[in-house]
């Protein structure tokens, strides 16, 4: 699918055009049902991105040369 | 020559009185870096003067320290004025500061800063026109700052405050100190080479001039000018300005500022959403109640209401035109009628038969009507047509 490529932002933008495409009346009715699908479908996809997008704190921590990834735990002062 | 002893205390006094009558000692100023600087808690300041080669003790009785523009501390480049005198006590010559002014190192500073800024402003690296836009609800944030201390508390605190599934990456760097800007600059550069943000926040919580400056230096305005990635830089209080935060693509008062920037409130995001769902489920329902509406009207109009009408109409035309047509007829009839009576009314008038009413008759022979004498001889049987019928005759 061609959303999977596309950033939040961007679905976000898409979503906003669409509402407006329809808002705005002009589309037939089979165009207006179209744009309300894809449009929900849109939706869908900003909150499965939200909701599925993984709490991750992790620190760069150089070793040999390579940055590895690490979970990050606070250390005391 | 004969030598009498004196005592210490003597000698103190002699030196001190010496020390005394020199107008040059009266008022002294002097350039020197402050170490060991202590205050007191009777509230005398108590410091040593150095340079690179010597030292001299400083004293700041209490009753001066009011006029203090900044407070003094240890590696900080100062002028002061005083009077160079003895304590007694101890056999010291010292310096009794009068006032004390921040000179050299933090004045050079803010110098280098002034010429830097000015540089790279001419340089064009502060320009609006080459600052990226910070992502909207970006993937991952890459975070430059020291890996404790309460910047990476506030900025972790607030992001997942925001958006319970963020993806912060710190990188840690020193943020102060010798060799803090390569770090930082490197960390900008590696983030860059190896992709591993969507946004990057430089951090850093307050401090002196001096504790901000690897942000004041070259080599981080340059990295930050060169990074793909957007940068929002977060460098001490709201007050302090440091180059990284011109150069940046967007500049957080605090560090806690920069998580707000770079984390969008979830909440308010499904909000939105919510309404974006909203607005198009309305709108869909307004196109179909649109729609209705005009199927409705077309259905109200005359010519599906009352379909034969039409239909009717032309039928009432057309039995008008018979009706007319009818008439003219009926007209054509009379007017023959009456024509038919006038000419058999001239016919009866000119018709023999009348004639014959009269006492005339007619006599023909073989159906020939005979009006000469001449055409008949003796015998002829002939007819004689009178008013009321035929009657036979002979010729004699």
């Amino acid at each position: 699918m061609m959303e999977e490529e596309l950033t939040f932002e961007e679905i976000m933008k898409k979503l906003e055009e669409i509402t407006m495409e329809l808002e705005n009346g002009d589309l037939d009715l089979e165009k207006s049902v179209s744009k309300f699908e894809e449009g929900m479908k849109l939706s869908k996809k900003c909150n499965e991105i939200l909701e599925n997008a993984e709490k991750r704190i992790s620190v760069l921590i150089e070793k040999d040369g390579k940055l590895e990834e690490k979970n990050f735990i606070e250390e005391e002062e | 020559m004969e030598y009498n002893p004196i005592t210490v205390t003597e000698l103190n006094k002699y030196i001190k009185n010496k020390f005394d009558k020199d107008n040059f000692f009266e008022n002294v100023l002097i350039e020197g870096e402050i170490s060991n600087y202590k205050r007191h808690y009777t509230g005398h300041l108590y410091f040593t003067l150095k340079d690179e080669n010597s030292l001299i003790k400083c004293v700041m009785f209490k009753t001066y320290t009011s006029h203090l523009d900044v407070e003094p501390k240890d590696g900080m480049k100062v002028l002061v004025l005083g009077t160079v005198s003895v304590y007694e006590r101890d056999g010291v010559y010292q310096v009794y500061a009068k006032a004390i002014k921040e000179y050299g190192g933090m004045g050079d500073l803010h110098k280098a800063y002034e010429k830097l800024k000015e540089k790279l402003e001419k340089e064009g690296l502060f320009d609006t026109a080459h600052k990226k836009k910070i992502p909207f609800a970006p993937k991952c944030i890459g975070v430059l700052t020291s890996n404790t201390g309460s910047v990476i508390r506030d900025i972790i605190n607030v992001s997942t405050r925001r958006n319970p599934n963020v993806y912060l990456k710190l990188l840690p760097v020193p943020v102060q100190g010798e060799g803090a800007s390569k770090k930082i600059a490197e960390g900008i550069e590696r983030m860059n080479n190896e992709k591993l943000a969507d946004v990057i926040i430089i951090a850093r919580g307050g401090g002196s001039l001096e504790d901000l400056w690897p942000f004041n230096e070259e080599i981080v305005a340059r990295a930050i000018y060169n990074s793909e990635i957007p940068i929002i830089s977060a460098v001490g209080h709201e007050t302090d300005f440091t180059i990284s935060d011109f150069v940046a693509d967007l500049r957080a008062p605090t560090p806690s500022a920069a998580a707000e920037l770079a984390v969008p409130d979830v909440k308010e995001l499904k909000i939105k959403l919510d309404v974006y769902e909203k607005r198009l489920k309305q709108d869909l329902l307004k196109k179909a109640q649109l729609m209705r509406l005009r199927y409705e009207k077309c259905l109200s109009s005359r010519a599906y209401k009352e379909p034969f009408q039409k239909i009717n109409e032309k039928y009432m035309y057309i039995d008008m035109k018979i009706k007319v047509m009818e008439n003219k007829i009926e007209d054509k009839i009379k007017s023959s009628k009456l024509e038919y009576v006038n000419i058999t009314s001239k016919l009866d008038a000119l018709s023999p038969l009348k004639t014959l009413v009269r006492g005339y008759s007619i006599v023909s022979l073989n159906g020939k009507v005979i009006s000469n004498v001449k055409e008949l001889k003796q015998n002829d049987e002939v007819d004689i047509r009178m008013q009321n019928g035929n009657i036979k005759a002979k010729i004699l």
